[in-house]
């Protein structure tokens, strides 16, 4: 996960609480969006960036996911989602999701 | 007047220790961990010279493969060598590191760039021998200086080192002392820039069938920006690499937009040449230091070689119609607009369906897309995917929700209007543009017909804004009507209406007569 990106998440969390924070994520595979949720849950794998060493187990989602899916208006889905959906592995990216929410989320 | 591409040239630099001493994954972790086991093994995993031009995505984008040649070699691609001519092929070459050093002294107008006088005089008769030195760049090339001087201003002088197979050769001097725009580590990134522009442009004007006098204007599309404290972003690289091409008829300037910026550069060439403005228009681009090595962690994490060890440059020469060449169409050109949107949906209907609905084409009547033709062979180890294969999808989703397609045909679709990615990962490099020479040439020789260029940018990493940023255009095959077509009317429709007004003039006076 971008270094910036992680400043960003660390300073939401401090700023609102853990407890109050959702990650969206938008990866267009299961390893992207897996690495980009543990590092949201365990801290930064590649020890680089601000949140190396820091686990903050945040909820962590894929805009895909059925949990986040049926939140949404149909209609802005429709035109927001339903494309990329078409062309992603969404079973395969829910599965690697749930393993590491199962894994390392606190909340 | 149409505007065609005159030619093209995709140009390479392989430079292995800018890897381990610019690349800013690897400056990174010798700020935040020195000590890290990456930077203990980074240097078993650089390649070869030899390595870096028997590799098929190289050959594929300096012109030594085709794209199709590209998809018969078994994936991945880092462990197999092919057979081609090496160094030099129909668009450009891979100039090794020792060269590409020369050549950036060469390029330097200040006496930033110093090199050890052994090392010069070891390098020079092999750079005196590369297919494109003139007597002008020979002329150029200096001495160079003991190695304790140079020692001197790296060590206490802030110099930026430059080095070959492991032992320091040369430096960039800083070029002021206060001045942050103008230090040592900016200025080396600027004259990679400038080198790697020129050894496009000199390529580009070989490739080009024209006088370089018509060459009457240069637009710089690559990521640098030059200038001092008191205009950052002032320029010009684009007239800095003219003067050492020696291009004497053209000014220039640079166009910046990310990743984007080679298609906006290629729209504006091709208006300034469709206007009449310019007789031919260059577009060049030099490559980026930083971004080498950029995914070596997962490279090395893997046991593969460090696959990001070329800086990369291209140029391609627009100029006026002549029968032959492909048109770049400029009536359908596709923009993402302030309002457009950052929904991938979004940014590929602005993009793509867009202007196809203008000329009232559909998706399939492009025969390929050329989007962010970035090489899997490195990015897919660094958990990115395949990025011009995830391009291909989306249209492909995009065409099945216009109806245009059937979804059971999606991979079809990608499998025929799809193109597997060979550029490197420098950034601008990738976006569109890589394609342009193969693409016309299958243009010119009748395999394809219309032709997707597909240049898109994020503009979040400036801090300026959120936007997402695109341009597309199409190059179509020439209809070999030359120049006979203006503003949409022929000569022979001209001809018809004025031989249709004098008879109606002479019919008058006959009238009259009577």
């Amino acid at each position: 996960m971008d270094l910036e990106n992680q400043k960003r998440v660390l300073g939401f969390t401090e700023e609102h609480g853990a407890e109050n924070i959702v990650v969206l994520l938008g990866a267009a595979d299961g390893e992207g969006a897996g690495l980009a949720a543990e590092t949201c849950m365990a801290g930064d794998p590649t020890f680089a960036g601000p949140l190396t060493g820091v686990s903050l187990g945040l909820r962590c989602y894929h805009v895909c996911e059925e949990e986040v899916k049926s939140e949404f208006d149909e209609a802005v889905y429709e035109e927001q989602v339903s494309m990329m959906e078409m062309v992603l592995d969404v079973d395969e990216i829910a599965e690697e999701m749930q393993e590491i929410r199962e894994e390392y989320c606190k909340f | 007047m149409k505007p065609v591409i005159k030619g093209s040239a995709y140009v390479l630099a392989h430079v292995p220790e800018m890897v381990i001493y610019n690349g800013t994954t690897q400056t990174t972790e010798r700020v935040v961990n020195p000590e890290s086991e990456y930077l203990k093994e980074i240097r078993k995993h650089l390649r070869k010279y030899e390595d870096v031009l028997a590799y098929a995505p190289n050959q594929c984008y300096i012109g030594g493969i085709t794209p199709e040649e590209l998809k018969e070699v078994e994936f991945p691609w880092y462990d197999k060598q092919i057979e081609t001519n090496g160094r030099y092929n129909k668009f450009g070459e891979i100039m090794p590191e020792e060269e590409f050093l020369l050549l950036m002294q060469v390029v330097d107008e200040f006496d930033l760039v110093f090199l050890d006088k052994e090392f010069v005089a070891k390098v020079r008769p092999q750079f005196e021998k590369w297919e494109l030195v003139t007597d002008l760049m020979k002329g150029r090339l200096k001495e160079g200086h003991e190695l304790s001087e140079i020692e001197h201003l790296v060590n206490d002088e802030h110099a930026e080192g430059l080095y070959h197979e492991d032992k320091l050769v040369g430096c960039v001097r800083r070029a002021h002392d206060i001045d942050q725009n103008l230090n040592a580590h900016v200025m080396h990134e600027n004259m990679v820039s400038k080198a790697s522009s020129v050894l496009a442009l000199a390529h580009v004007v070989k490739n080009s069938d024209l006088p370089v006098e018509d060459i009457e204007y240069v637009i710089d599309c690559s990521e640098e920006a030059c200038g001092d404290m008191n205009q950052r972003g002032g320029g010009n690289f684009a007239k800095a690499a003219a003067e050492i091409v020696n291009l004497p008829s053209a000014s220039g300037s640079d166009t910046r937009s990310f990743c984007a910026a080679p298609s906006h550069a290629l729209v504006e060439a091709a208006a300034l040449v469709k206007a009449g403005v310019f007789k031919a228009v260059a577009v060049t681009a030099g490559g980026s230091t930083a971004k080498l090595g950029m995914n070596g962690k997962d490279h090395v994490k893997r046991d593969l070689p460090i696959l990001e060890d070329c800086l990369g440059g291209f140029a391609i020469v627009i100029a006026q119609d002549d029968g032959v060449n492909p048109i770049i169409d400029l009536d359908h050109v596709g923009r993402h607009a302030v309002g457009t949107g950052s929904a991938p949906q979004a940014v590929i209907s602005a993009l793509v369906t867009d202007p196809l609905d203008k000329a009232g084409l559909s998706v399939l009547d492009v025969d390929k897309f050329s989007p962010e033709m970035q090489n899997p062979d490195i990015t897919k180890p660094a958990g990115a995917g395949d990025v011009p294969l995830a391009n291909f999808k989306m249209i492909a989703a995009l065409a099945v929700k216009r109806g245009e397609l059937d979804r059971k045909d999606l991979n079809k679709f990608t499998e025929e209007h799809g193109l597997p990615g060979f550029a490197p990962t420098q950034g601008h490099i990738p976006s569109g543009a890589p394609y342009i020479g193969h693409a016309s040439e299958a243009l010119r020789n009748g395999e394809m017909k219309r032709v997707m260029i597909i240049g898109k940018g994020s503009l979040f990493l400036g801090r300026m804004t959120n936007l997402f940023d695109g341009i597309s255009f199409m190059l179509v095959k020439n209809d070999g009507q030359g120049e006979s077509e203006t503003a949409g009317v022929s000569k022979a429709e001209i001809r018809k209406l004025i031989g249709e007004s004098l008879r109606s003039f002479a019919e008058g006076i006959l009238q009259k007569e009577e």
